[in-house]
C-alpha cells in the first residue's frame, strides 16, 4: 500500500485491498440506513449505493497507482505551478489587486456578494497570520474576537444609535482588549496547551452569547443592525435627500450598497495587509518572528516575551474585531451560530494553506477555499463533505501551503527567498 | 448531602465516558505529538455503528440484551477500528515528519469529513432508543430525596474499569505496549532499534478507536439519543480532559475525564446547567496557569 510504483498485478491487488477496506468502512453507514418508524427504528438496505462507492474506491485507487507509475515523480506539476506563483509574487499581487479593485465593473451581484465573503476571510486570515504565522502562537479560538467585534458593533449600534464608522475602531479596540485578556493567562503555555485553551475560550464566548439572553438575544441573535453610510449618505430606496441615490441624482439600485460594502471590506483588508507588513519591519514585528523561531533565545537576547506575545494577540484580535463589525453591518443580523468552531478552523486552514506568513498565499487560499465551496453551493448537502476532503487532500499534497516560500521581512542587501521548510512554525 | 452524592455519582459516570475518549487522544499525542481532532468523530461513528448493530440484531430476533450488546459492540468496534486505521493511513501518515500544523489541519478536515459523511448517509436527525437497561438501586434516602444508582451507571463504571484494566495490561505487559512506550519516548530511536513504528502507530489508532466505540456505546445507552454532532462536543470535552490530566499521561487522561465529569455535574447541580461547559473550560484554564503541563504531565525540559 505504499506510494512506490508497482506492476499491474500489484496495483490490482492493492486496489482490491483498498476496496475491501472501503467495504468495511461503508458497509455499516452507507449500506444500511436507519429509519425511524412509529415503533422504534428500522433498517433499510442500500446495497447499490454501497456497491457504487466500493467500486469507485477500487477504480480510483487503480487509477491513482497507474498514474503514479506513469509519472513517478509525485506531483511535480502542482509544485512547479506553486513555485512559479511564489516567484512571480511581485507581479501576481498587483494583478490580483487590480482584479479585486475592478471587480464591481465586471462582476454581477452574485460575484460581488462572493467577493465580499472572500475578502472578509482574507482579512480574517491576514489578522490571524499575525498570531499564528508571525508570532507562532497556535490560536484555535480566533472566531471569539470576530464575535466580540460583531457583537460590540451590533449592541452599541442598536442601543446607542452610533454609526458604523464611529463604532468600527471601538469594536476593534474592544476585541484587542479581549485578545490581551486571553493572552495573560496563556502566556506560560506552549504549543498544544495554548491551542486547547484558545479553543476553550472560543467556546466560552459562544456559550455566553447563547445564554446571556437579556443582553445578546440568545440564539435568536440581534436583528436590525444599522447599515453603514457613506459620509452620512444612506443606501436605501426611500428617496430621502440623505440617500446616496438621491444625493447623486442616480436611479436607486440595490447594487450600489453591495459595491459600497465591497469597497469597504477591500479597504479594510488592504489596511490589515499594510499594517501587518509595516509591523513586520518594526522591532516589534521582528521580535514576533524571533519568538516563533526560538523563545529561549528571545529571552536570552532581552526581548520582553510577555509584551511581544500580548501585542501579537491584541493585534490579531483587533483585526478580527474590525472584520466582525463589518460582518455585523453587512448581514444586518447576527447570532451565535455564525461564530462556532468551524469558523476558527476555516480561518486557520486558510492561513496554513496560504503558507503561514505569506500575505499573498492567504489571499489565494481564501479565494480557493471560499470560492471553491461557493462552486458547490448547489450540492448543499455534500458541500461540507467535499470541503473536508479538499482540506485533507490539499494538506497531504502540499503540507507547506500554496505559497511555500517567504521573503525575509528584513535583510541586508538583496532579499532572497527562504524555503518554508526552514521556518519554524507554531512552536508557541 | 444526598443531593451532592447523587451529583457525585452522575459526575463519575460522565467522567468515565470522557476518560475512555481521552485515552485515545492522549495515546496518539504521546506517540506522534499531534492532536487527533477526528477522534471525537470516531466516537460518534462508533455510537452510530453500535446503534445500527443493535437494530440489525433486533431484526434477526436476538432480543437478549447482554448478547445483543456484546455482539453489536464487537461488530461496531471492528468496523470503527477500520476507521481509526484508515484515518491514520490516509490523512496523517503522509504528513508525519512534516511541520506541526499540517497534521492538525488534516485532522480538522477529517473531522469535518466524518461528521458530514454521517449526516449525509444517515441524516441529521436525533436517533432515539428505548432504555435497554432499566432499573436502579436506591443507595440512601434523606429527607425524601432518594439517591439512585442506576444499573446503567453501574454498567458504565464496570465496562470502563474493565476496559482500562485490559488496556493498562496491554500497555505495561505486552510487546505491543512496550513498543508503544518506546515510540512515545523516541520515535526515531525506536525505529533504529527494530520496532515497526508504522505498525505500532496504526495499532495505537486502532486501540483508540475501539475505546472510543466503547464510549460511544455507553453514551448511546446512557442518554438514549445520538446525532451526527455529538462527536464535536464530547471530543472537545475529552481533549480538555486529556490536557487537564497532562497530555501524554494515561492515568492523567482518566483523572482528567473524572475531573471534567465531576465539574460538569456539580456545576449543573448547584449553579446553572447552560454554563457547565464554561465551568469546565475555566477550570482547565486555571489549572494550566498554575500547572502548565497538566495535573500528571511531565514538565517539558527546554534544551538550548
Amino acid at each position: 500500500m505504499s506510494g512506490r510504483p508497482a506492476g499491474p498485478a500489484a496495483a490490482l491487488r492493492d486496489a482490491a485491498l483498498s476496496a475491501l477496506v472501503a467495504l468495511g468502512l461503508f458497509a455499516g453507514l452507507i449500506g444500511l440506513h436507519l429509519v425511524p418508524t412509529d415503533n422504534g427504528l428500522r433498517l433499510v438496505g442500500r446495497p447499490w449505493a454501497l456497491a457504487i462507492v466500493v467500486l469507485a474506491v477500487f477504480v480510483g485507487r487503480l487509477l491513482l497507482l497507474t498514474w503514479q507509475r506513469v509519472r513517478p515523480s509525485g506531483a511535480p506539476a502542482t509544485r512547479r505551478l506553486a513555485e512559479a506563483v511564489t516567484h512571480a509574487g511581485r507581479y501576481v499581487a498587483p494583478v490580483f489587486l487590480l482584479a479585486a479593485v475592478a471587480l464591481p465593473l465586471y462582476g454581477g451581484r452574485y460575484m460581488l456578494d462572493t467577493g465580499i465573503l472572500v475578502l472578509t476571510y482574507v482579512m480574517l486570515g491576514w489578522g490571524l497570520t499575525i498570531v499564528v504565522g508571525l508570532a507562532g502562537l497556535l490560536d484555535l479560538g480566533y472566531v471569539a474576537f470576530y464575535a466580540v467585534g460583531a457583537y460590540s458593533y451590533a449592541l452599541l449600534a442598536t442601543n446607542f444609535h452610533l454609526g458604523f464608522w464611529t463604532l468600527l475602531p471601538v469594536s476593534g479596540i474592544l476585541a484587542a482588549l479581549w485578545g490581551v485578556m486571553l493572552g495573560f493567562p496563556v502566556l506560560r503555555l506552549r504549543g498544544d496547551y495554548l491551542a486547547i485553551v484558545t479553543l476553550a475560550f472560543g467556546e466560552i464566548i459562544r456559550v455566553v452569547l447563547i445564554n446571556w439572553t437579556s443582553l445578546t438575544g440568545g440564539s435568536n441573535g440581534i436583528t436590525d443592525i444599522p447599515r453603514p453610510t457613506l459620509f452620512g449618505l444612506k443606501f436605501n430606496g426611500s428617496g430621502d435627500p440623505d440617500t446616496f441615490a438621491t444625493f447623486f441624482h442616480l436611479p436607486y439600485s440595490v447594487t450600489q450598497r453591495f459595491v459600497f460594502l465591497y469597497y469597504v471590506i477591500l479597504a479594510l483588508a488592504l489596511l490589515t495587509n499594510w499594517v501587518s507588513l509595516r509591523l513586520r519591519r518594526l522591532p516589534l514585528g521582528r521580535a514576533w518572528e524571533a519568538l516563533r523561531e526560538d523563545e529561549v533565545a528571545c529571552r536570552a537576547l532581552g526581548i520582553n516575551v510577555t509584551i511581544t506575545k500580548l501585542t501579537a494577540f491584541g493585534m490579531g484580535a483587533m483585526f478580527g474585531g474590525f472584520a466582525g463589525a463589518f460582518f455585523a453591518t453587512r448581514q444586518g443580523f447576527i447570532s451565535p451560530e455564525s461564530f462556532n468552531f468551524m469558523e476558527s478552523a476555516l480561518v486557520l486552514s486558510i492561513v496554513v494553506l496560504g503558507g503561514l506568513g505569506s500575505q499573498l498565499g492567504v489571499a489565494l487560499a481564501a479565494v480557493v477555499m471560499i470560492g471553491g465551496s461557493e462552486l458547490f453551493r448547489d450540492f448543499d448537502e455534500y458541500r461540507m463533505l467535499i470541503f473536508g476532503l479538499a482540506l485533507v487532500v490539499m494538506m497531504v499534497l502540499r503540507p507547506r501551503g500554496l505559497v511555500a516560500g517567504r521573503t525575509p521581512s528584513i535583510a541586508l542587501g538583496a532579499r532572497r527567498e527562504i524555503a518554508a521548510e526552514l521556518v519554524a512554525q507554531g512552536r508557541g | 448531602m444526598a443531593y451532592a452524592l447523587q451529583q457525585l455519582i452522575n459526575g463519575v459516570t460522565l467522567g468515565m465516558i470522557y476518560g475512555l475518549i481521552a485515552v485515545g487522544y492522549t495515546m496518539v499525542y504521546g506517540i506522534i505529538g499531534m492532536i487527533n481532532f477526528a477522534h471525537g468523530d470516531v466516537f460518534m461513528v462508533g455510537a452510530f455503528l453500535t446503534l445500527i448493530g443493535l437494530v440489525l440484531l433486533a431484526g434477526f430476533g436476538i432480543t437478549s440484551v447482554p448478547i445483543a450488546l456484546a455482539l453489536a459492540f464487537i461488530a461496531a468496534a471492528a468496523l470503527s477500528a477500520i476507521y481509526g486505521w484508515t484515518i491514520e493511513r490516509v490523512a496523517y501518515r503522509p504528513l508525519r515528519g512534516s511541520f506541526r500544523l499540517a497534521p492538525l489541519i488534516s485532522a480538522i478536515g477529517m473531522s469535518i469529513v466524518l461528521q458530514n459523511f454521517v449526516q449525509v448517509s444517515q441524516g441529521a436527525r436525533d436517533y432515539n432508543i428505548e432504555p435497554l437497561i432499566p432499573g436502579s438501586i436506591t443507595v440512601m434516602t434523606q429527607g425524601g430525596f432518594a439517591v439512585e444508582l442506576s444499573w446503567m451507571q453501574v454498567l458504565i463504571t464496570v465496562v470502563t474499569l474493565a476496559l482500562l484494566a485490559v488496556f493498562t495490561w496491554l500497555v505495561t505487559r505486552t510487546p505491543l505496549g512496550r513498543a508503544m512506550r518506546a515510540c512515545e519516548q523516541d520515535l526515531k530511536m525506536a525505529s533504529l532499534l527494530g520496532i515497526d513504528t508504522d505498525r505500532t502507530i496504526s495499532l495505537t489508532f486502532v486501540i483508540g478507536a475501539v475505546l472510543a466505540t466503547a464510549a460511544g456505546m455507553l453514551f448511546l445507552l446512557y442518554y438514549g439519543s445520538i446525532n451526527f454532532y455529538i462527536g464535536f462536543t464530547a471530543g472537545v470535552k475529552a481533549f480538555t480532559a486529556a490536557v487537564l490530566g497532562g497530555i501524554g499521561s494515561l492515568p492523567g487522561a482518566v483523572l482528567g475525564g473524572l475531573a471534567i465529569g465531576l465539574i460538569e455535574s456539580l456545576w449543573s447541580g448547584y449553579a446553572s446547567v447552560p454554563y457547565k461547559n464554561v465551568a469546565a473550560f475555566s477550570v482547565l484554564a486555571i489549572v494550566l496557569i498554575f500547572m502548565p503541563s497538566g495535573l500528571l504531565g511531565r514538565a517539558d525540559i527546554e534544551k538550548v
